[in-house]
């Protein structure tokens, strides 16, 4: 107990809900999330964990609860929006990169229009990153011309180009084919390591349990468990989370 | 050969005549195109703008939208020949009896008609683009005219050639209404010259074939462009990021070379 880490907020979420018309899809999540932590969130199909990252980057407004970020409302109608987005990226199952530019633009010009950063700084700065998640080969080639794995790891890139503090990550390999699936883990094992805060909706069991600091088990659009690796691989306390993991573990043999 | 010998004569005497009607009705039809392509793509980015929390925000959007579909079905929906009489004529009413000058009379009525058509051309082609370009766009903080028109229009524009290459060789055709008004393109200098010869058959015949040629050479150049922008396909692996040397050629993708 010597050095006592001094710990930093990063989001405080309090009773977040969120309905689709009558469908009531988030009801009450409330967490909070610190700074360097690595938390995946796990769950059945339809618990709503997409739709609970979405409100984080808010490309859903959540119909009820708060969003802290860093101690500010992100849900205050003066927020703004625009720059919380630079800091909290997301990557999405679909990569969603710009089909109409290179992999460096791709990385390139989100910096200069939203940072206002100039051609020649933000191009230093995306082939950093685009050689940190081993993508550097292949700067001019466009999103159709590359595969599924190269498409996430420049996606990551683009997301890290921003110098983000947060990235979220929807699921990144489920769209992936097994033989690329392990790349892209990797590229984010190094970033959990380099102490990025990330918080990762997946169904890759073994990365929540190597890689992750802290493990949410989402049900029916609650947390319903929310603990260390250990606690919830070893011995849950939910039978819920017990019956899940089971499920899942046995499908993977 | 009397019929060969009018068609020279009128060639030869009215050639100026059907040269400066011919640059008018390109000229019309072009500038006409694409200040209909720009409304349409407009309409596009304020249809699109996300919804907003505040409810005074999503009544004005209620009212635009209203606005824009009535535009293009009023648009879409009554002949052309007619919007010319009406836009030229009310133009005048409601100016004393002062009426437009020609041309650029001509250009607008072709360019808000057009407007209307490139309006639903546009809306399919974003349909047609993956929400998730939006989100990526959104994602990383560009507002939604920044994502429109870097992510989602050069896609929207790639999707849409075909259709804006057809409303431009329409609008070469169409232009001819604006004979109605007086402006001098292709249609209302062979109706003068038809007046001065007689001979109908004849000069209308020439200018069929100069429309005919316009449509056909524009249609050409356009699947020319069309094919240039989808199969570039080829990028550089970059074998080291300072030599250029050490670059190879690959061919990506099937598509080229079709
Ligand atoms: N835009 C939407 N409109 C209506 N319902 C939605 C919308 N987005 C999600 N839902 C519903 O919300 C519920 C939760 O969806 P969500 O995508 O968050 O689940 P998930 O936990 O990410 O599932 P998966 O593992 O399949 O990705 C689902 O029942 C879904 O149908
Ligand atoms: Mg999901």
């Amino acid at each position: 107990m010597a050095t006592e880490r001094k710990s930093e907020v990063v989001f405080e979420i309090k009773d977040l809900e969120k309905s689709f018309g009558d469908h009531e899809v988030l009801k009450g999540i409330s967490m909070t999330v610190e700074k360097g932590e690595v938390v995946s969130i796990i769950g059945a199909s339809g618990s709503g964990k997409s739709t609970f990252l979405r409100c984080l980057n808010l490309l859903e407004t959540p119909s009820g609860g708060e969003i802290l970020y860093r101690g500010e409302n992100i849900l205050d109608e003066k927020f703004d929006v625009r720059s919380y987005r630079t800091k909290v990226g997301m990557v999405f199952q679909q990569f969603n990169l710009y089909n109409n530019m290179s992999a460096i633009d791709n990385c390139v010009k989100p910096q200069m229009l939203v940072l206002r950063k100039s051609k020649a700084e933000a191009t230093e700065n995306a082939l950093k990153y685009l050689e940190k998640v081993g993508m550097s080969e292949y700067v001019n080639a466009r999103p159709d011309q590359l595969s599924g794995g190269q498409k996430q790891r420049v996606a990551i890139a683009r997301s890290l180009a921003m110098d983000s503090e947060v990235i979220l990550f929807d699921e990144p390999t489920s769209a992936l084919d097994p033989e690329m699936v392990g790349e892209v883990l990797l590229v984010m094992k190094s970033l959990a390591e380099s102490g990025l805060t990330m918080l990762v909706v997946t169904h890759e069991m073994q990365f929540a349990k190597d890689v992750s600091s802290r493990v949410v088990f989402m049900d029916g659009g609650v947390i319903a468990e929310d603990g260390t690796p250990d606690v919830i691989f070893g011995k849950p306390k939910n039978p819920r989370t017990k019956e899940f993991l089971r499920r899942v573990l046995n499908e993977d043999i | 050969m009397q019929f060969f010998v009018d068609i020279g004569n009128i060639i030869s005497k009215y050639y100026l005549r059907l040269l400066s009607g011919l640059g008018y009705t390109m000229l019309i039809a072009l500038i006409g195109t694409v200040i209909g392509l720009v409304i349409g793509l407009f309409m596009g980015i304020i249809r699109t703008i996300p919804e907003s929390k505040k409810k005074s925000v999503r009544a004005v959007r209620k009212v635009i939208d209203f606005i824009i579909t009535a535009y293009v079905e009023v648009f879409r929906g009554t002949p052309m020949m007619v919007q010319s009489m009406v836009i030229f004529w009310g133009f005048a009413f409601a100016n004393g009896g002062q009426t437009l000058p020609l041309i650029p009379a001509g250009i607008f009525i072709v360019s808000i008609n057009t407007g209307a058509y490139m309006t639903e051309i546009v809306r399919g082609g974003i349909i047609s683009v993956d929400k998730g370009q939006f989100e990526g766009a959104y994602s990383v903080g560009m507002t939604h005219f920044q994502a429109m028109i870097h992510v989602i229009i050069p896609q929207v524009l790639k999707n849409i050639l075909p259709s804006v290459a057809n409303e431009f060789v329409i609008n070469i055709k169409d232009t001819s209404v604006l004979n109605v008004i007086g402006v001098m393109e292709l249609y209302y200098q062979a109706y003068k010259i038809q007046t001065m010869t007689y001979k109908t058959f004849q000069t209308f015949l020439i200018i069929s074939v100069i429309y005919f040629a316009m449509t056909f050479t524009v249609t050409r150049i356009l699947r020319l462009i069309e094919k240039k922008l989808t199969g570039k396909k080829d990028y550089v692996i970059c074998g080291s990021q300072s030599s250029s040397d050490a670059e190879i050629r690959v061919g990506g993708g099937g598509r080229n070379g079709d």
